[in-house]
C-alpha cells in the first residue's frame, strides 16, 4: 500500500447522514471476484440516470464539473454504515479519493479505509463545507486546513496513523510477532482445548 | 481482581499483545467466509503467497449470490454469480478450509449455519467479512464483522489488530406481549438509539426479556446490532445456550464438554462492573414494529402513523427525512397499517430460522395470500428447510400461496439477479430498508415474520395480532 501523508484537493460535499455501503457501491456493481474494476460503480444508484446504466445524472454532485478529480469527500454522520463490503472503500480509492471527512464513521468502514490508504477524518463536516476550498489534509500534523486559513485538528489513533503514513501492511507487521502468537496458542490450547478444532 | 464485564473477560482471554494506544493483538478462534467477500480474501491471500495458519478453524458457505430457486445449480440469475461460487470453491479447497457447498446438507446463511453446527461457542472470538456477524454474540461469543483485508489477516495469523471498543449495556425488561418478538425489540432499540446509536460499542444485551428469549430470538436481536453501527452485541450464555449447543457437530463432547461448560459458566458480567454507557428499555408495552423510511431507525409501532418531522428531528436531518418519505411514497401522518403491498418476503440472517417459519406458518394455516401479492419464503439453511418440511411447514406456506425456496440470502439484497420491481412496496423480515436494497426503486418495510405473513394475507401492512399471532 502506498503511503499517504498530504493531500491538497477540492472536496466533494455529500453531507447526507447514514450513507450506507449499498449506496456507495450497490451489490449489483460488484461483478468480479476482485478488488478492482469498481470505480464506475461508485454511487451508481445516484450517479446515473438508470439502474445499471452509465448516463450521468447531472443533479448528482459527483457529476458536477466543479468537483472533477477531487481527492477528498465530505460526508455526514455514520458514513459507510450497513454492509461490511470492502468494495465500498476499493471503489472510493479507485475513483481517486484519499481522504474522507465525516462527522462520524461506521467502525468496519473506518477500518477498511485505514487498510486501503484512505484517511478517515472525523470532523464536523458541516463546518468544513462552509470553508473556502480547496482543502489541505496533513496527516502527520493531523490537520485539515482551508484556503481561507481555517484549520481543524482531527484525532487519529497511532496504529491507524502509522499504517497510513508509512503504507504498512498489517499482516507483515503482525507476522513479526509470529513467535508470540505461537506461544500464546500453545498455552491457550491447554486452557481452552474446545476452541481448537482438529484437522479433519 | 476488578469487576469485569462479559466483553472484558473474553477480550482478556484473547489478548496476545498490547500494541500501544488502544489497539491490541487479539487471538481469533474462528474465521467464517462466504462466496461474496470470502473468495476475494482467499484469492488475495494466495496471490501474496501467504498460508492460512489454522484452516481447520475456518469455515465457508455459499449464501450471498447463489440462486434460491428449486433445482438450483452453479448457474445464477446474477450475471457473474458463478464466478464467485467457483472462486470460493477453488480457494477453500486449496487452503484446506471446510466448505458448506451447494448440495451439502450443512449449507445455508453463514449466521444460521454457524450456530447450527456449533462452530460458534461461548467465549470464542469469531470474525467474518459480513456486518451481521454480531448475530453470533447471541451464544456468548465475541463475534464481529470485518472487511476482506482483515479477513486475510485473520486467516494468515489467527489474530487481528483491534482497537478496543467502548462497552454499552442495553437492559431490556418486561414480558413481551403476544405477537411481539425479538425483531420488534431490535427495531424498537434502533428506533430509540438511532442508526449510529451504539457506534463502535460492544453491546451487552441483558435483562429479563433477553433471558426469556430462546437462542433463535437472541440471534435476531444481536443480528441487528449492525444497524446501530455497533462493534458487536453479545449476551451472557446460560442454560438456554448450553442446551442448544449440546451434541451439535463442532461442540466439545463428553469430558471435554464438561470442562468447557465449567469455563462457560464464568462468562457473565460481574455485579457492579462498569459500562461506558448503560441504557434501560422497558419493552412490556411494545407493539409489533414496522419501518416507514429508508433507515432502520425510522421504525414505529404498527398502530402509529408516519411521524411528522418535529418528532424525529432529534435524529433525522430534514433532508434525510424528506428524501426517505419521497422514496417511500409516503407523507407525514400516512397510516402504515392498511398500506397496500406488492410483495412479502420472509428470509435473511435476521429471521429465517425454524422458529421464525413456524410462527409465520401458524398465521397462514387455512388462509390465502391476497391476490396480486408476490410472497416468498427462503429458509435460512438447508437444515432449516429440511426440518420445516418434516413438520409440513412447506405445505402450509405453499397452500397459502408462498413460494418455498432453497436456502440463501436471496432477496434480502439485490446483487444483480432476482429482485422486486421498481416502486414495489415490500413487507420484509430482513434487516435493511435502504434505498434500492431489494431492487432499484423497491420500497422495503421491515417487520417480523408474523407481520410479513399477516400482511401477505391482508394485501396490506397488517398487525399480526389481528391474525392470531
Amino acid at each position: 500500500m502506498e503511503p499517504v501523508n498530504k493531500i491538497h484537493s477540492i472536496a466533494v460535499p455529500l453531507l447526507r447522514d447514514n450513507i450506507d455501503t449499498d449506496a456507495i457501491i450497490p451489490s449489483r456493481e460488484i461483478k468480479a471476484v476482485s478488488k478492482t474494476g469498481l470505480a464506475d460503480g461508485l454511487f451508481a444508484g445516484w450517479r446515473y440516470r438508470k439502474s445499471g446504466g452509465r448516463e450521468p445524472d447531472p443533479n448528482f454532485v459527483l457529476n458536477d464539473p466543479a468537483y472533477q478529480n477531487a481527492r477528498i469527500l465530505l460526508a455526514g454522520a455514520n458514513f459507510g454504515c450497513g454492509s461490511s463490503r470492502e468494495h465500498a472503500v476499493w471503489a472510493l480509492k479507485e475513483y481517486g479519493f484519499r481522504a474522507i471527512i465525516a462527522s462520524s464513521f461506521n467502525p468496519i468502514f473506518r477500518g477498511n479505509c485505514v487498510r486501503n490508504g484512505i484517511i478517515p477524518i472525523e470532523l464536523d463536516s458541516h463546518a468544513v463545507v462552509a470553508a473556502q476550498q480547496p482543502l489541505s489534509v496533513d496527516l502527520p500534523a493531523q490537520t485539515v486546513s482551508a484556503a481561507s486559513g481555517e484549520v481543524w485538528h482531527f484525532e487519529l489513533d497511532d496504529e491507524s496513523k502509522s499504517m497510513l503514513a508509512l503504507g504498512l501492511d498489517a499482516i507483515d507487521l503482525t507476522l513479526l510477532r509470529q513467535r508470540d502468537i505461537e506461544e500464546f496458542r500453545a498455552q491457550d490450547s491447554k486452557k481452552r482445548p474446545w476452541a481448537y478444532l482438529e484437522a479433519s | 481482581m476488578g469487576r469485569s464485564t462479559l466483553f472484558q473477560k473474553i477480550w482478556d482471554d484473547h489478548l496476545v499483545a498490547d500494541l500501544g494506544g488502544d489497539t491490541s493483538l487479539l487471538l481469533v478462534d474462528r474465521v467464517l467466509l462466504h462466496e461474496r467477500t470470502g473468495g476475494v480474501a482467499l484469492r488475495s491471500l494466495a496471490a501474496a503467497g501467504r498460508q492460512v495458519l489454522a484452516p481447520q478453524q475456518a469455515f465457508a458457505t455459499m449464501d450471498h449470490v447463489v440462486d434460491t430457486f428449486p433445482g438450483r445449480s452453479d448457474k445464477t440469475m446474477m450475471p457473474t454469480g458463478t464466478a464467485f461460487i467457483a472462486a470460493t470453491r477453488d480457494a477453500t479447497k486449496a487452503a484446506g478450509i471446510t466448505l458448506f457447498d451447494l448440495g451439502d446438507s450443512r449449507q445455508g446463511i453463514v449466521h444460521v449455519v454457524s450456530p447450527e453446527q456449533a462452530i460458534v461457542l461461548p467465549g470464542l472470538t469469531l470474525v467474518c467479512p459480513d456486518s451481521h456477524t454480531s448475530s453470533q454474540g447471541a451464544l456468548g461469543a465475541l463475534a464481529w464483522g470485518i472487511g476482506s483485508t482483515e479477513a486475510e489477516h485473520a486467516l494468515a495469523t489467527s489474530t487481528l489488530r483491534v482497537r478496543r471498543p467502548q462497552t454499552m449495556r442495553v437492559s431490556l425488561t418486561g414480558r413481551l406481549q403476544a405477537g411481539v418478538t425479538a425483531k420488534d425489540v431490535a427495531l424498537a432499540v434502533i428506533g430509540r438509539l438511532g442508526s449510529a446509536g451504539a457506534r463502535g460499542h460492544a453491546i451487552e444485551y441483558a435483562g429479563d426479556t433477553v433471558q426469556r428469549l430462546d437462542v433463535e430470538g437472541r440471534l435476531t436481536l444481536c443480528n441487528m446490532a449492525a444497524e446501530l453501527s455497533a462493534f458487536t452485541a453479545l449476551i451472557a450464555p446460560d442454560d438456554t445456550v448450553f442446551n442448544y449447543l449440546h451434541g451439535r457437530r463442532y461442540a466439545p463432547q463428553g469430558a471435554a464438554w464438561d470442562e468447557a461448560l465449567r469455563s462457560w459458566r464464568q462468562l457473565y458480567t460481574d455485579e457492579g462492573a462498569i459500562f461506558d454507557s448503560d441504557v434501560a428499555i422497558e419493552v412490556g408495552d411494545l407493539g409489533p414494529m414496522v419501518t416507514w423510511g429508508t433507515s432502520p431507525q425510522q421504525a414505529v409501532s404498527i398502530q402509529d402513523n408516519v411521524p411528522d418531522y418535529a418528532s424525529v428531528s432529534h435524529r433525522d436531518t430534514r433532508d434525510g427525512y424528506d428524501r426517505a418519505l419521497a422514496y417511500m411514497g409516503l407523507a407525514a401522518g400516512s397510516k402504515l397499517e392498511g398500506l397496500p403491498i406488492d410483495a412479502a418476503f420472509i428470509g435473511s440472517c435476521t429471521n429465517s430460522r425454524l422458529s421464525d417459519l413456524r410462527r409465520a406458518a401458524s398465521l397462514l394455516r387455512g388462509r390465502r395470500v391476497a391476490a396480486g401479492v408476490k410472497a416468498v419464503v427462503v429458509p435460512g439453511s438447508t437444515r432449516v428447510k429440511k426440518d420445516a418440511e418434516a413438520e409440513g411447514l412447506d405445505r402450509t406456506f405453499r397452500e397459502a400461496g408462498f413460494e418455498w425456496r432453497e436456502s440463501g440470502c436471496s432477496m434480502c439484497f439485490f446483487a444483480g439477479g432476482e429482485h422486486f420491481p421498481s416502486g414495489a412496496r415490500v413487507i420484509t423480515s430482513t434487516n435493511r430498508n435502504f434505498e434500492g436494497r431489494q431492487g432499484p426503486g423497491t420500497r422495503s418495510h421491515l417487520g417480523s415474520p408474523e407481520m410479513v405473513a399477516a400482511s401477505a394475507i391482508a394485501g396490506s401492512i397488517a398487525d399480526p395480532r389481528k391474525y392470531g399471532a
